[in-house]
């Protein structure tokens, strides 16, 4: 077996333990650092790994499929793990300076990483149930990291996150128990093959509604979604980004998941549904966004509406529009997560993330300024950054099926993104601060700066570099999407016999 | 049998959907553990019901002789259970400790982190 497979939960879990341990002196900080560039360097390797031979899979115990519990790296899988790992360790060195020592030793570091292990583990298992449980150790991690400090705002915004989340995770399990009645098996590849067994395809499209609104909630989809702007602007600067970055799109990455490999015997049903809720959620994201005057609240609500793009791409179900799904999943993981770190720091020069108790921060801060530019561009889709071919993908594809109405309103939406971007710029950035303060990054001590700009300078980078080299990266999205829509490999590696 | 625990799921899920109904946390909670109680019967019977035939091997056999009962929906209805217990444990303390920092368990009064008022401060 491969042990690449098993690093990326491991490597987490051990962190999590030894930070623990450590967490009431500096070690316990570092320890985490080192665990996640361990994590990135095993993700890069099982990425390599996956890019070299097709999909790669792993028998738990040596317990054959379908009876055990099999790991499986196809390239979604594999490029996902990558990006939780880049993502995770700009979140821990922006961490280092904005995570009080109190939050430490009530175990920051610890969470943060049992949270890394959830969402690896969703990325890499191919069993179903266990998909499940790699769910309920990502949904309690957040949960701790979300209230951890129990500030009024955290309680309050936690109630919501909790209670709401806690549904689709029932959903989800009873939709796990209903399939399992049907066909017998609870493994992805072999449940691609025995949906097609199935008599009752009505139940059978029944049973893929509630996967549709249990992955939903999680993906934060209309009508499902208010639980995100309840929370999200509450934690840390830290948690937040995190959370904006990969936590809805572990719920995108089981919709894609589950809508190719197993939900596929009637789509002209169910993904006229994700087209429709794709269209609803980019709007009412978006329209939400432009209501707000708080700059991480702002931005909460465009998380939603970014969701409606690569759902929209799994939704119209042709190559170019899965494409956009994978290449739109992993642009916006870097350049939302980069959004969220530029508001932490605006708040900590700034003294605050109103919007209306903000303001000098281009003439005092340009680096700042410019820095946010990059990021807030690329997420309207201007050219030539990533978001621009993120957005170009999705929308020709629709254009492709004579999707008029639909490619429009993506349009219109990427044009309502970007007022929204230039009302933040224009409060935050343009005038000069309400109480005459001058947010200086030259103010902040020489680590705190090196910490919390890092992670923002490695992140816009890596947007730059996709937007101008999209070659390779829209080629890499073009063979994932052709693993998606034909899942051949992914069960003949898994099952060992060619279906 | 089928049909009686068919009936309980059934009777489970419209009392917690009138529980969740309600805006206070504490009794939406409540509606949660009997939904998620609900699930656990449905994962059991959409096992197939086998009684009276215990899934055991005989010394020295490799497999069950005969028809046995399916031993899989039991180890995940157990994982489910245990999973939700632990789940509800937090949730609960959550509820407790909201309770004593905002002072109410009305989901409608809960709005710190989204005040009510934020529009109009907007407006002037």
């Amino acid at each position: 077996m491969s042990w690449l497979l098993v690093y990326p939960i491991l490597i987490p879990l051990l962190t999590a333990v030894l930070s623990y341990l450590f967490r009431t002196t500096p070690a316990g900080r570092w320890i985490s650092v080192a665990g996640m560039v361990a994590l990135l360097v095993a993700s890069i390797a099982l990425m390599a790994q996956v890019l070299e031979r097709g999909v790669v899979a792993a028998q738990m115990s040596n317990w054959p499929a379908p009876f055990g519990i099999t790991l499986v790296a196809d390239l979604l899988g594999g490029v996902m793990v990558v990006i939780t790992a880049i993502t995770g360790l700009a979140t821990v060195v922006y961490a280092l300076s904005e995570i009080s020592p109190r939050l430490e030793r009530l175990g920051f570091h610890a969470l943060l990483h049992t949270l890394l292990m959830g969402v690896c583990g969703a990325f890499v298992t191919g069993d179903l149930f266990n998909l499940y449980v790699w769910f309920e150790v990502m949904l309690i991690s957040s949960f701790g990291l979300l209230v951890l400090g129990a500030s009024r705002e955290q309680l309050d915004g936690g109630i919501k996150y909790v209670l709401l989340n806690l549904v689709s995770t029932v959903m989800f399990l009873a939709g796990t128990g209903l399939l399992y009645g049907m066909t017998g098996t609870l493994n992805m590849a072999d449940l691609h093959l025995a949906v097609r067994e199935v008599q009752n395809t009505g139940l059978l499209t029944t049973v893929a509604v509630m996967f549709m609104v249990a992955f939903g909630v999680k993906a934060a989809l209309f009508p499902l979604f208010f639980w995100l702007p309840a929370s999200y602007h509450t934690p840390p600067v830290a948690v937040s980004a995190i959370f904006a970055g990969l936590l809805t799109k572990v719920g995108v990455y089981a919709l894609i998941r589950a809508f190719t490999l197993i939900f596929d015997q009637d789509v002209a049903f169910t993904h006229t549904i994700l087209l429709w809720l794709a269209v609803f959620t980019m709007v009412t994201g978006v329209l939400g966004a432009a209501a707000m005057n708080d700059f991480r609240r702002i931005l909460s609500f465009h998380i939603i509406s970014q969701i409606g793009y690569m759902i929209l791409g799994l939704a119209l179900y042709t190559p170019l529009g899965l494409v956009g799904a994978v290449f739109y999943l992993v642009h916006h993981i870097i350049v939302k997560a980069n959004l969220f770190f530029v508001s932490g720091v605006a708040k900590r020069i700034g003294g605050s993330t109103d919007l209306a108790r903000l303001g000098g921060l281009y003439a005092h801060a340009p680096l700042l300024a410019f820095l946010f530019l990059i990021p807030a561009f690329s997420l309207a889709g201007f050219p030539p950054l990533s978001g621009f071919w993120a957005k170009y993908v999705v929308v020709k594809a629709a254009l492709d099926l004579e999707m008029w109405v639909v490619a429009g309103v993506s349009l219109a939406v990427g044009l309502l993104t970007i007022f929204s971007m230039t009302k933040i710029w224009g409060a935050a950035f343009w005038p000069a601060h309400p109480d005459g303060i001058k947010p200086r990054l030259s103010d902040l001590p020489v680590f705190d700066r090196v910490a919390l700009m890092a992670p923002i300078i490695a992140l816009a980078v890596l947007t730059c570099v996709i937007g101008l080299y999209p070659e390779p990266f829209v080629q890499f999205a073009e063979r994932a999407a052709g693993q998606l829509l034909d899942p051949t490999d992914y069960v003949e590696t898994v099952l060992g016999v060619r279906p | 049998m089928e049909l009686l625990l068919a009936l309980s799921v059934g009777v489970l899920v419209a009392t917690a959907v009138y529980l969740m109904l309600d805006r206070n946390v504490l009794r939406f909670l409540f509606g949660l553990v009997l939904l998620s109680n609900a699930v656990n019967l449905t994962i059991f019977a959409s096992g197939r019901l086998t009684p009276g035939a215990p899934p055991l091997i005989e010394p020295g056999d490799y497999a069950p002789a005969g028809v046995v009962a399916n031993a899989l929906p039991q180890a995940l209805v157990l994982t489910a259970i245990v999973i939700g217990f632990g789940l509800m444990a937090f949730t609960l303390a959550l509820v407790y400790r909201a309770y004593m920092s905002l002072g109410t368990v009305n989901s409608d009064e809960m709005r710190v982190a989204e005040p009510a008022d934020a529009g109009k401060e907007a407006g002037k």
